[in-house]
């Protein structure tokens, strides 16, 4: 007796259990708090909203999906320990951007968990981490990366800057950790080889997300006599070297990875760099097609920011299209599906994700910021400046060669 | 080159100014309880975060008086009520109340006022150029951070030298038994200097707080380079915070200037036995300099710059 009332108990657990786990948890792990905290809620809040939409279509295979917030400090260990939590509580699906010393950590955690337990997988949506290692010699089957990675985005840049006569010499910075020295080696490599009458008048690395006043840094960029900057910061990083910049009145042009993120556009508006500032991005929301100029606006009404992450426009909707394909949310079943998945990405024109290394490949855009064109829409923090598109490289043109090697499930 | 040392010595000094402003209360605070408040940046980041909320309301003119003397206030009642009561457990008790009062104060100020930084503009009244120089400009706010900070000190110098108060200051910095043998209200000196302390890190984050960033972080970022301070200066000296702040604004300023690396300091053969970390430039290393001279400073003159006394 005692025995079937035991057993009705585990019974019953397991059916809870079951119960509880109907929504399609998605774990997002971010800074929430620190330096990189800026950027980390406005990606939160973006993938809210995009759950959000998918619900109110109806939700995949009649569930719910459902994000869950995990801060991690822009640090490595405390990111597995969110992991673990969010696994815990029954997620099988990781998302996370900032910082590639994250996510080689992450990457190599969820292997491992995967190898451990097999039937309980766990996958991976990388939305911004772009060391190209991650899609290299570190490639992971669980792993999946919707942003183009830094050689990609470095080799877009440099040819943009190849035509730009009046560059004469460059000055890099970039922060002190795996993806900025990648950034700053690729610069070197590539201009090198496109430009090689530019001089290279400064290098800098400085510490990642903790610099609060650039100030020394600009009067040495300054000192450099450089015209123009190279820097893949993100975060508070380039918001206030450009806040720092403005106020030293440095006039120079920026070829940046990521000034269009949390208080960049405040900065460059403050330096009246008109149309000096470019960044490489996956798409530019004033030259857009019409859906994603629809989207854009729907979603800076409600949320209240402009949409800095196209590209988790394309995670989310792949991953739906994945579960429903699959009919299954098993982690398994969706990454068969998201592998080599074609996809009429967010900003127009057709996107591969890449079977050899789980890298997205789609047309890449230079955008620059200034003073909005007649029948421009969007304009970025209230500045009254947006971006603009003033170049593209297709899809085709951006594909690199992989090293990886990755181990597949049987 | 002359452009870059003009800039990062104002550079340095400016940080240098800022740090002596928190660094001057901790380390009186310390010389008189013998207390090493690791809360004292948690006052800092305070006076940014009421400043800013001042500044939003009312604007920033009020905010640079009101803020610092809330801080101010609520750091007399911190030691009123709560280190004095910790006070007869003995020292690491208070040591413990002060660390942990930091952690109180940075989940309060989330609480309030979010995870993210807030948006602590540079009050429109300041925000021009002040001069041009080698076809660089520098921002006004800059200069007034610059002329607070000397201004205090000129004046905390007055007080502590020249007036009865300071008189009685300076003698239960060494005598304190002597001093209320002689009817003086010890505690009540004590609760002054810590109020006192505690709004002068607060004017100081009241004006770093539109120049630098207003954010939960701020305190934890700028509370160990304080320690480093007050170690370098000598525990309990003015004078030698005073040194000790400039010397590490500089310090930090200039290193970030340098390009050099290690190798090229000191010369292939050492260079080549340090490896990788021989082509790593001085700049990389700016942030590590002070904790570098932190160490030096305890190996080679436990009492710093200035100091008499070894704890």
């Amino acid at each position: 007796m005692r025995a079937k009332i035991a057993a009705a108990a585990v019974a019953f657990a397991l059916m809870a259990g079951t119960a509880y786990a109907q929504n399609i948890k998605i774990g997002y792990i971010d800074p929430l708090s620190g330096g990189g905290a800026s950027v980390g809620e406005g990606g939160l809040k973006t993938f809210q909203y995009l759950a959000d939409e998918i619900n109110a279509a109806g939700g995949l295979n009649g569930k719910k999906v459902e994000i869950v917030g995990f801060d991690n400090k822009t640090n490595p260990q405390e990111t597995l320990v969110q992991a673990q939590k969010a696994i815990d509580q029954g997620v099988r699906f990781l998302t996370q951007g900032n910082g590639s010393s994250v996510a080689a950590a992450l990457s190599d955690f969820v292997q491992k968990y995967n190898d451990r337990n097999p039937g309980k997988e766990v996958l991976y949506f990388n939305y911004a981490a772009v060391d190209p290692v991650l899609t290299n010699d570190k490639c992971n089957y669980w792993h999946f990366r919707w942003d183009a990675n830094s050689d990609i985005k470095m080799s877009a840049l440099t040819t943009f800057m190849k035509g730009r006569s009046n560059i004469k010499k460059v000055y890099l910075i970039n922060q002190d950790y795996s993806f900025g020295q990648s950034v700053r080696a690729q610069a070197r490599v590539m201009m090198k080889e496109k430009r090689p009458d530019i001089q290279i008048v400064g290098d800098e690395l400085h510490p990642l997300l903790k610099i609060t006043d650039f100030a020394p840094y600009v009067a040495k960029i300054k000192a450099s006599g450089a015209d123009s900057v190279v820097t893949g910061n993100w975060g508070q990083d380039i918001a206030l070297l450009l806040k720092a910049a403005a106020d030293a009145g440095l006039q120079v042009d920026w070829y940046t990875y990521y000034a269009g993120g949390a208080g960049g556009p405040t900065a460059i508006k403050q330096t009246n760099l008109n149309h000096r500032v470019f960044a490489i991005q996956e798409g530019v929301n004033n030259s857009a097609p019409d859906s994603a100029q629809k989207f854009e606006t729907a979603f800076r009404a409600k949320v209240g920011m402009g949409l800095w992450y196209p590209r988790a426009v394309n995670e989310m909707r792949m991953f739906a299209k994945a579960v429903t394909e699959a009919k299954s949310d098993e982690p398994k079943a969706v990454a068969a599906k998201l592998e080599g998945m074609k996809f009429e990405v967010f900003d127009g024109g057709e996107g591969t994700m890449r079977a050899a290394d789980h890298q997205f490949f789609q047309d890449m855009y230079i955008a620059s910021f200034g003073a909005l064109d007649p029948g421009a829409k969007f304009d970025e923090e209230g500045t009254g400046w947006g971006w603009k598109e003033v170049g593209k490289v297709k899809a085709a043109d951006t594909v690199l060669p992989t090293t990886c090697k990755m181990e597949r499930p049987k | 080159m002359l452009e870059l040392i003009t800039f990062s010595t104002l550079n340095g000094v400016l940080y240098g100014m800022l740090l002596f402003m928190m660094a001057s209360g901790l380390t009186l605070i310390f010389s008189m309880m013998g207390v090493l408040n690791f809360a004292h940046a948690s006052f800092y980041m305070l006076g940014a975060y009421f400043g800013f909320e001042i500044a939003r309301h009312i604007g920033f003119w009020p905010a640079f008086v009101v803020a610092p003397l809330l801080v101010g206030g609520i750091g007399a009642i911190v030691e009123r009520y709560g280190l004095r009561q910790v006070h007869k457990y003995g020292h690491v008790p208070e040591l413990l109340f002060t660390f942990g009062l930091a952690f109180v104060i940075e989940e309060i100020v989330q609480m309030f006022w979010g995870k993210l930084p807030v948006d602590y503009r540079t009050p429109p009244s300041l925000d021009f150029v002040a001069f041009r120089l080698f076809d660089t400009t520098y921002p006004a706010y800059r200069m007034f951070m610059l002329v607070t900070a000397v201004a205090m000190f000129v004046f905390l110098l007055a007080i502590l030298t020249r007036t009865r108060v300071g008189l009685i200051i300076q003698a239960s910095l060494t005598h304190p038994n002597m001093v209320a043998m002689l009817g003086h209200d010890v505690p009540k000196i004590f609760m002054l200097v810590f109020g006192v302390g505690a709004a002068l890190a607060g004017l100081a984050g009241v004006i770093a707080g539109p120049a630098l960033v207003t954010q939960p972080s701020m305190a934890a970022l700028l509370g160990p380079i304080l320690f480093v301070v007050i170690v370098v200066g000598g525990l309990g000296s003015l004078s030698g915070a005073f040194v000790a702040s400039i010397l590490i604004g500089l310090v930090q300023t200039f290193a970030v200037a340098i390009n050099a690396s290690l190798t090229d300091l000191f010369g292939p053969t050492i260079g080549a036995a340090l490896g990788d970390l021989g082509n790593v430039t001085v700049a990389q290393v700016a942030p590590v300099i002070p904790y570098l001279l932190l160490v030096l400073i305890l190996i080679f003159r436990p009492t710093g710059l200035f100091g008499t006394r070894e704890s």
